[in-house]
């Protein structure tokens, strides 16, 4: 099990998907796609859809602050949506939902978005 | 009925996701709920995570050994490292504390072992590696909950 990460633009919102397992050892994957995709496209937001991932630690806490600092050094937010009961409680645990907004579905979440 | 295993691998990063799934099919014989499976492997995951990143400081050598003892319905995990030891034991604990910014840690593993197991105790020395005993009474008789 590894983690598979799928971006796609909407409308200047990097739309990042994640599949499989978010830890230490995947970490870097998540990483470097993102960074890659913020400097090489005009992107105003990050929406993360978290409905397929499967495991996640602090690790994972890590690296989603990681990019969440870096959106928002751009004026930009970042929005996580379909998030399962046990990454809730990491996300809850660690005040994350202070600074990353949760919103239900990833249609949703992109219509908060401005995205039409 | 008492029953125990022994995992020893190399501390490399690939290991994470084996070691938390061992453990896992290991404590899976006492028929845990899935929240307490998802609460075992997230800790074996932080603490292994740690003797690779801070115990043996990301080299890639060095070994983690996991033991794992079940007896009724209590889990014990040890999770053991030879690696630099930890300096500063009430430190490390705080949520959100990390010794490695640079490499975006959020310092909440002590945390998250915290609050998903029972008992957690730490015994390091710089320089004489670190072992982390965890300790978590699974749900007994189920199906009364459920009622």
């Amino acid at each position: 099990m590894s983690l598979s990460v799928d971006l796609e633009i909407k409308q200047e919102v990097l739309c990042i998907r994640l599949e499989g397992e978010l830890d230490h050892h995947t970490a870097d994957i998540l990483r470097e796609r993102v960074t890659e995709a913020l400097n090489q496209h005009l992107i105003r937001h990050i929406l993360l859809n978290l409905e397929r991932l499967e495991f996640m630690d602090s690790s994972g806490l890590g690296v989603i602050l990681g990019r969440y600092k870096e959106i928002a050094a751009m004026g930009g937010e970042m929005v996580v949506c379909s998030i399962s009961a046990p990454v809730k409680r990491l996300f809850e645990m660690s005040g994350m939902f202070k600074i990353i907004r949760f919103e239900e579905d990833e249609a949703y979440a992109l219509y908060t978005l401005g995205v039409a | 009925m008492r029953n125990e295993m022994t995992l020893q691998f190399t501390a490399v990063s690939e290991n994470e996701s084996f070691a938390r799934v061992t453990v896992a099919a290991f404590v899976a014989q006492l028929d845990p709920t899935m929240d307490e499976l998802t609460e075992i492997k997230t800790v074996v995951s932080e603490a292994v995570t740690n003797s690779i990143i801070h115990g043996y400081e990301n080299k890639g050598c060095g070994l983690v050994t996991i033991k794992a003892e079940i007896e009724d319905d209590t889990v014990h995990l040890t999770v053991h490292d030879d690696g630099v030891g930890i300096e500063n034991v009430e430190e490390a604990r705080q949520p959100l504390y990390t010794s490695k910014p640079e490499l975006e840690r959020s310092g909440m593993g002590f945390t998250i072992m915290e609050n998903f197991m029972d008992h957690v105790a730490i015994e390091t020395a710089p320089g004489c590696g670190t072992t982390v005993y965890l300790t978590k009474h699974l749900t007994k008789n189920k199906a009364s909950i459920c009622n």
